[in-house]
């Protein structure tokens, strides 16, 4: 009896206590401390997190960075609770608090990609040695995206992809630190095929001129899958060099070629130049197999309408997002936008602006920067409110599935913006597809 | 046939601009002896030229656009169509014609200018210096202008009457398939005419005969008591307004970007080394054999047997004539070779 009240006697339980709640705690004071010491670029206690921002400052996407540059610029701000807190408006769900990332306020650095692979991976590695990032941002060349999102791997720091519409972002060449928000060529074809099928019909032959790089590749494969799947016959697909200028030698074996439709696998100043010219050459006046001949530009962006002018109006395409959507959150971010900068964001913009929110917000859920942590977070992460609908971040393969916009190239513009003209909104579930049939690994989480 | 026929076209244009380009880097060459690697930035400012002059017929007045309700937006009406209505309209579509006009007096200062302010220090230094000189040149023009236009490509279309094709087939009797767009027979021509024009002004001119004896000799020209260096300054002047003259032309092929002139750089100086360095005559039929070579090696036909061809055959042609003529086609005994 004795011993019995020995046991229970208020000093034990109160040291029996005391050494189980130690031992509980004792794991989380351990990660923590794993969190705070071992990875790179922790914030610790400083009252500030950076960012950085990689764009093409110099080159031909020059004024596409620029435009990524203002997103992130708004996005930073509307973090730290500045502005008219934009996209935090309508997020749902949402666990930032308009207050910075887990209380710290986010600086941020910018870095100069060129548009090259080597560039970009000196400069990123600059920002993470050198400048301290914990996560980095930018975009307009797949070439370019999957060269950081390797070195991200390599560094165990997270990339949020801008713009990049290759396959293999998130196919064969993905990564566990590389994240794309932004559409993919195989959503782009199965988006197009039945706006084509019932604009176009069945029979129809298609002549693709395809840019001769990674993302030229998997879109003409891409759309060459779709339109086959309708019926269609390939009359040729020919690779033309990346920056060619002069397309006729390209373009004059089209007029006699049999095809019927002409589609133009290039993106910015390659397609500016390409419909530029089949224009010049007729296509758009041509009777083949007595039907009207047509072009397709299956990726469209603002910059790339308006360096092609008229050329671009009735021309069919898609695109991940167009500032006339009439949801609360792409309104949300027009305005805010619009009110920032005197004119309205484009798609490249949204999706900057979009990632860096979607980073900042799931370190907050994650309640840590721990890479691990805050990617595990994204992993599988449904939100909405942020101008596509409901979206999904895939964790097999770290892509965004939401809705696409097929879209054409207005015939009777409005304003000096209104150059693209939403033909129709394709819903999330028409562009999905198995996550195992691009191939690839993400790699380990711990790096 | 048809194909055949259209690819030559498209070998004769893609030539014309190669010609006029080189036309002027050997005028420079021959008679500065100065390796001009800022000459691709002459013609894409010839191409700003007409960018300019567009956005000068273009100044607008804004009217708030009220279909934008998100912020304050402006629709553009050009001044010129609010005063003379259809007139106005007229001019604003004649753009890139009128700026040939325009082009020539500015191209002719910034050749003067160019030259009299920097190139001339650089007369007695290595061409290595020349080359860096000059480059870093065409650099600071390049990034003035992007700072000033942006990085992305510029429409500037041809006049409406000349945006369309021309049915050729049915001039050649090849059928009514084949057709070529307008403007590009019109560059064709034009830079016919430029070609042609440079040659008469140099052949059959007092000024011309002073220049090509001080290209052959430029000592005895000067001891016979001729400003032989004022006429070389005029003639880079004049080599300038020929590579804006091709700049402003092509604006409707190639939507201006600041670029521009380095793309088509180093194709001018293959151009000018197969040609022959120094040689007027080697510098135009280069350009056009080259051009059509570039056009017909992009054929399917003959990419199927050699694939890629069509990315190389320029620097291959150029491998096989300096092995076969180390002068280059109509190259001079003695240019740059001491």
């Amino acid at each position: 009896m004795d011993e019995i009240k020995r046991g229970v006697s208020r000093r034990g339980v109160l040291k029996g206590g005391t050494a189980l709640a130690a031992g509980l705690a004792a794991p989380t004071f351990f990660m923590r401390n794993v969190f705070a010491q071992d990875f790179r670029n922790n914030p610790g206690d400083g009252g500030t997190v950076t960012f950085g921002f990689n764009v093409p400052q110099t080159g031909a996407y020059a004024d596409e960075g620029a435009d990524e540059l203002r997103a992130y610029q708004l996005a930073v701000k509307h973090i730290n609770g500045e502005g008219d807190g934009g996209l935090l408006n309508t997020m749902q769900p949402l666990a930032l608090k308009g207050d910075g990332v887990l209380g710290k306020k986010v600086v941020y650095v910018t870095g100069d990609t060129q548009t090259k692979s080597d560039a970009a991976r000196a400069s990123a590695k600059r920002m993470i040695e050198k400048d301290g990032v914990i996560m980095y941002s930018g975009g307009s060349s797949s070439g370019v995206a999957i060269a950081q999102q390797s070195l991200a791997q390599e560094m165990g720091v997270v990339f949020m992809n801008g713009l990049t519409h290759s396959n293999d972002t998130t196919g064969k060449d993905k990564r566990r630190y590389g994240f794309r928000h932004f559409f993919n060529a195989y959503m782009s074809g199965a988006a197009l095929g039945p706006v084509l099928e019932a604009e176009m019909g069945k029979e129809r032959r298609a002549y693709h001129l395809t840019a001769d790089y990674t993302w030229g590749w998997t879109q003409e494969e891409s759309i060459k899958n779709t339109t086959e799947g309708l019926g269609w016959q390939t009359a040729n697909a020919v690779k033309t060099p990346l920056g060619a200028g002069d397309f006729s030698q390209y373009i004059t074996p089209v007029l006699n070629s049999g095809a019927d439709v002409l589609i133009l696998n290039h993106y910015g100043k390659d397609m500016i130049n390409s419909l530029t010219q089949a224009v010049q050459f007729g296509l758009r006046d041509k009777q083949v197999n007595g039907k009207d001949f047509q072009i397709v530009v299956p990726l469209y962006s603002r910059l790339m309408a308006q360096g092609a002018g008229e050329n671009i109006k009735g021309i069919f395409g898609t695109t991940n997002w167009n500032w006339s959507l009439q949801d609360a959150g792409s309104q949300a971010f027009v305005k805010s936008f619009g009110q920032e900068y005197g004119f309205p964001p484009s798609q490249a913009a949204h999706t900057c602006y979009v990632q860096t929110l979607l980073y900042a917000n799931a370190c907050q859920m994650a309640g840590t920067f721990y890479p691990p942590e805050v990617i595990k977070a994204l992993e599988g992460f449904e939100f909405d409110g942020m101008g596509n609908g409901k979206t999904l971040y895939r964790a097999e393969d770290h892509q965004c599935f939401k809705d696409v916009l097929v879209v054409k190239g207005n015939e009777n513009p409005t304003s000096q913006f209104d150059l693209l003209e939403v033909v129709q909104e394709v819903p999330r579930s028409q562009v999905e597809y198995d996550a195992g049939i691009f191939g690839g690994e993400l790699g380990p989480y711990e790096v | 046939m048809d194909t055949f026929a259209l690819q030559l076209l498209n070998g004769l244009d893609k030539g014309g601009a190669y010609a006029l380009i080189a036309l002027g880097l050997t005028l420079i060459f021959g008679t500065l002896g100065v390796v001009n690697f800022a000459h691709g930035a002459l013609f894409m400012l010839g191409a700003f030229c007409a960018v300019t002059v567009q956005k000068i017929l273009t100044i607008s007045v804004k009217v708030k656009d009220e279909s934008i309700t998100f912020f304050e937006a402006y629709k553009e009406v050009p001044y010129l169509e609010t005063w003379f209505g259809e007139t106005g309209a007229a001019i604003i579509d004649y753009s890139v014609p009128i700026s040939i006009l325009v082009a020539i007096p500015i191209m002719l200062l910034i050749g003067l200018v160019m030259e009299r302010g920097l190139i001339q220090r650089f007369y007695k230094r290595t061409h290595a210096e020349q080359i860096l000189v000059t480059f870093g040149l065409a650099i600071v023009l390049q990034e003035l202008v992007k700072a000033n236009f942006g990085a992305n490509p510029i429409p500037t279309p041809a006049p409406e009457a000349v945006a369309g094709s021309a049915n050729i087939g049915e001039w050649l009797g090849l059928g009514s398939t084949v057709v070529y767009p307008w403007w590009r027979l019109i560059y064709l021509a034009f830079a016919g005419v430029v070609i042609a024009a440079v040659f008469s002004f140099l052949q059959f001119t007092t000024f011309g005969m002073v220049v090509r004896a001080g290209m052959q000799d430029r000592e005895t020209v000067g001891l016979l008591g001729i400003d032989i260096q004022r006429r070389f300054s005029i003639v880079f002047g004049l080599a300038a307004v020929v590579a804006g003259l091709a700049g402003v032309m092509y604006t409707p092929i190639l939507p201006p970007d600041y670029h521009m002139g380095m793309d088509f750089l180093v194709l001018s100086f293959v151009v000018v080394v197969v040609g022959g360095m120094g040689s007027l005559g080697g510098a135009v039929a280069a350009g056009f054999l080259l051009g059509i070579l570039q056009s017909f090696a992009s054929m399917n036909e003959v990419k199927s047997i050699l694939p890629g061809i069509d990315q190389i055959i320029i620097y291959l042609v150029a491998v096989v004539i300096l092995l076969v003529r180390p002068r280059g086609l109509l190259g001079r005994k003695g240019v740059m070779e001491s």
